[in-house]
């Protein structure tokens, strides 16, 4: 295995660039599970950053999705001082140490980068209700539990779910699942009536027709125009504003190094993910996911995070979902 | 026959030299990974899923997926030598392929686990050819009470067919379960059982224990009892391996059940390891004498093995039709899929033919050259057995602490591994099963979800589990498991059956 990875690290061979550079491979550390969305970008990343050759060093994906993703941020936490750890975050670390009381704060992490947003819609089986009014109106007269499916418990899902229940007075039943792909299937297979799931998460089942959006639960429609399915594109998804549901949520994908590290390994990576972001593998991959892309580092990032870590707490907060 | 026409242009595209070498390169790799207990086929894709970067995507899946054929292949020899499962779902496999070769049967054992993991895969594709549509549709029926359904099944059948007395194999699960409630609960999201410490946030690696479990504690019970590895002179020619094939068609009846539980299972997200228990338990149920399993039992090995390998397979559909991997081994390839740019999904097997064709001819071919490639491999890997205990222990020893460690590279694994090795050896002294434990350890977390997502779906509701044919038919079976010795007594005494009740 070891040769692999020498042999790999060969054909990788790039000319050097002044200041510090990573002697050992480097982890690209995933708080999720196989396959799931965080896993899809650093798979993304890995590819980007190997076929341009923007590194000497091979690069691994490394999952460390047990307990709900805690596992990953207790591992960089550990890791202080280790610069060929770079974490692939999400909203999980403002939420996870609140709900769970994991003993985490991301301001113990050296921020890198934000490299993209993730949007949320509102899905339900291509079967059920064409329309948002309609789908409330039909939440709102089940008998039996209307059942909504998400990725995991005091979540950005179940958050999302909770603020359409106080903005439309339907009443949801929350059931969380342990991927977003598992959401997907379950609310084809019927059972469930809707879910939030990013775009990523539901593109294959709506592509097949098996799911419909909703809306997006963003300020503005989402910028894509090329055709998805036969008919419709990203852009043809109404907000839920314009439906008449006030929600809007937005997720940050961000790169994070272990606390304690040098400003020139600090400097490296914010480097090695500006050009990662340049790359035709990452604008491809925006495009076909529907993430926002952004690119934010330094004094913008940290002032990003404040405000971001601000917006969640409160949601979490109101939601009812914060430990005591 | 569309799927057959396809299947020919499948074969087409694979049979070029180039993916022929990449194919024995992969099983050998794979072969290597599955011996090594821990390492396992998951791992071994995942370090070499880079490296298939720059090839197209046929010949890339082509090697992971050898790589996982070697694995499943490779994960047979240390269950059957050492008492070690590689892989979870070999567990059911030492039951009587350890002592087997302790019989100085290694030989004869490990062809019947090459051949009926051979045949389990072979059923499994051949399923996968003809009925892909319609199995994907039936996946989907899969709802949480169902999946709870089909683990109640697993535990219920444990408890009703085991041979080892009742309470013990009831301690024994509620050990596991207990043990399984460790980390993050997903349904209320927060943290059980962690004391506040950050090791125990992941929760008990299912592998950890059972390396432990199995392989430290056999360790430790050969240095008090013998200080050797029995068995050492097995036969091994092409003899052995031609007499255990004359015997096959004598299994059918087992091959055929364990290949229909494997497959069924399999399709159901997670199901290898259940389809193993499963299979050897009803193998052990219908024998003429149940009492003979565990003491070096052909069938005991076919049983576990071509159930495993149908439901590693057919593991794949899910994978590939509705993108939800059925294995560990599987989500890796889902992830690799993914860096190609081919999207597992309803579409897959409509915009990517010939990807979707290839892969599924490489698994005949995989399999076919694979077989060959072990078997006439055994005669090393059983030599393995003749060399003396105070060699090959250390090594065992240090390669189980490999594998603890490489799973999470966690430190504090290797002191767990050891942990459950002086459990294991407790529970083999006072004799309370290890089978059942390793069970609720894997499946305990999944049933509790599944159940709890089922009452929050249903408003707590139990009669969710009779809501419809499927899931009211398999919870009904597993409630007739679950006292299955008392409905064979009545049925014996009312005079319906002719089983004459067996020791217990």
């Amino acid at each position: 295995m070891k040769a692999a990875i020498a042999l790999a690290a060969t054909l990788c061979g790039t000319p050097a660039v002044a200041g510090w550079e990573p002697a050992k491979p480097v982890e690209i550390v995933v708080a999720a599970g196989a396959g799931g969305a965080s896993d899809q970008m650093a798979r993304m990343m890995q590819a980007a950053i190997q076929k341009n050759n923007l590194m000497k060093q091979p690069i691994v994906v490394s999952l460390k999705g047990g307990a709900s993703g805690a596992e990953a941020l207790m591992y960089m936490k550990s890791s202080e001082g280790d610069p060929n750890k770079v974490l692939i975050a999400y909203s999980l670390i403002y939420m996870l140490p609140l709900s769970a009381k994991i003993p985490f704060n991301w301001r113990e992490l050296t921020p890198v980068s934000v490299v993209a947003l993730d949007q949320f819609v509102l899905w339900d089986n291509s079967a059920g209700p064409k329309t948002v009014k309609d789908f409330v109106a039909a939440a709102k007269a089940a008998s039996a539990p209307f059942k909504m499916g998400g990725t995991g418990s005091k979540r950005e899902d179940h958050v999302l779910t909770v603020f359409l229940e106080q903005k439309t007075g339907a009443k949801f039943s929350y059931l969380p699942y342990k991927s977003g792909g598992e959401a997907a299937t379950q609310l084809v297979g019927n059972h469930t009536e809707a879910n939030v799931n990013n775009p990523s998460e539901n593109l294959e089942v709506w592509r097949a027709g098996q799911v419909r959006p909703l809306c997006v639960f963003d300020k503005e429609r989402i910028a894509y125009t090329a055709k998805v399915t036969e008919t419709q594109s990203w852009a043809d998804i109404p907000t839920c504003k314009e439906e008449g549901v006030d929600v809007q949520y937005l997720m940050l994908r961000a790169m994070f190094l272990p606390g304690k590290v040098t400003p020139e390994q600090q400097a490296f990576y914010v480097d090695l993910f500006h050009k990662v972001t340049q790359t035709g593998e990452y604008k491809e991959y925006m495009e076909k996911q529907a993430l926002k892309p952004i690119f934010l580092t330094g004094k913008d990032m940290v002032q990003f995070l404040e405000e971001d870590d601000a917006q969640n707490k409160a949601l979490m907060t109101e939601a009812g979902f914060v430990a005591k | 026959m569309e799927a057959f026409g396809l299947l020919l242009h499948g074969f087409a595209v694979l049979l070029t030299w180039k993916t022929l070498v990449l194919m024995m390169v992969g099983l050998v790799l794979g072969i290597f990974v599955g011996v090594l207990p821990g390492l396992g086929g998951p791992n071994g894709v995942a370090i070499l899923l880079p490296l298939t970067f720059t090839m197209d995507p046929t010949s890339a899946i082509v090697m992971l997926s050898c790589i996982y054929w070697g694995a499943l292949f490779g994960g047979a020899i240390t269950s059957i030598l050492f008492n070690i499962p590689g892989e979870a779902w070999s567990v059911a496999t030492t039951f009587d392929g350890y002592p087997m070769a302790q019989q100085g049967r290694a030989a004869e054992a490990l062809t019947a686990a090459f051949t009926s993991s051979f045949i389990g895969s072979l059923v499994a594709v051949l399923l996968i050819t003809f009925l892909a549509p319609m199995i994907s549709s039936f996946a989907l029926k899969f709802g949480p009470p169902e999946f709870f359904a089909v683990y109640l099944l697993t535990f219920c059948s444990f408890v009703g067919l085991g041979r080892e007395a009742k309470h013990k194999t009831v301690i024994s699960m509620s050990l596991g379960l207990l043990l399984a409630g460790i980390g993050m609960d997903t349904v209320s999201g927060n943290l059980r059982m962690t004391f506040g410490s950050p090791e125990l946030l992941r929760g008990i690696n299912f592998l950890v224990a059972v390396i432990g479990l199995f392989g430290i504690s056999e360790i430790l019970l050969t240095m008090e009892e013998r200080l050797a590895l029995r068995g050492h002179a097995a036969s091994i020619s092409l003899r052995v391996v031609l007499g255990v094939w004359k015997d096959l068609p004598k299994y059918w009846v087992t091959l055929l059940r364990s290949s229909f539980i494997g497959c069924w299972l399999g399709i159901t997200p997670g199901g290898a390891i259940a389809a193993s228990f499963m299979g050897y338990n009803l193998a052990k149920r219908f024998a003429k004498e149940p009492e003979s399993f565990g003491k070096g039992r052909i069938e005991g090995v076919f049983a576990p093995e071509t159930a495993a390998h149908a439901s590693g397979t057919s593991a794949l559909l899910p994978m590939l039709a509705l993108g939800i991997p059925g294995s560990g081994t599987a989500a890796i390839l889902l992830g690799g899929l993914m860096v190609w740019g081919l999207n597992p999904g309803p579409l897959l097997f409509v915009e990517h033919k010939d990807f979707v064709w290839g892969l599924i001819a490489s698994m005949y071919l995989g399999n076919v050259v694979g077989l060959v490639l072990v078997l006439t491999t055994v005669p090393i890997f059983a030599s393995i057995l003749r060399v003396p205990f105070a060699a090959v222990a250390p090594m065992i020893v240090v390669s189980c602490a490999i594998g603890a460690y490489a799973i999470q590279n966690a430190m504090f694994d290797i002191w767990l591994m050891l942990g459950f090795g002086i459990v294991g050896y407790v529970f083999k002294k006072i004799g309370i099963p290890l089978a059942p434990f390793t069970l609720a350890l894997v499946l305990g977390n999944r049933a509790e979800d599944a159940f709890r997502l089922s009452m929050i779906g249903s408003g707590g509701n139990l009669k969710v589990f009779w809501s419809n044919g499927l899931v009211g038919s398999i919870t009904t079976l597993a409630i007739v498991l679950l006292f299955w010795p008392v409905i064979d007594r009545l049925l014996a005494g009312v005079g319906l059956t002719h089983r004459t009740r067996t020791t217990s």
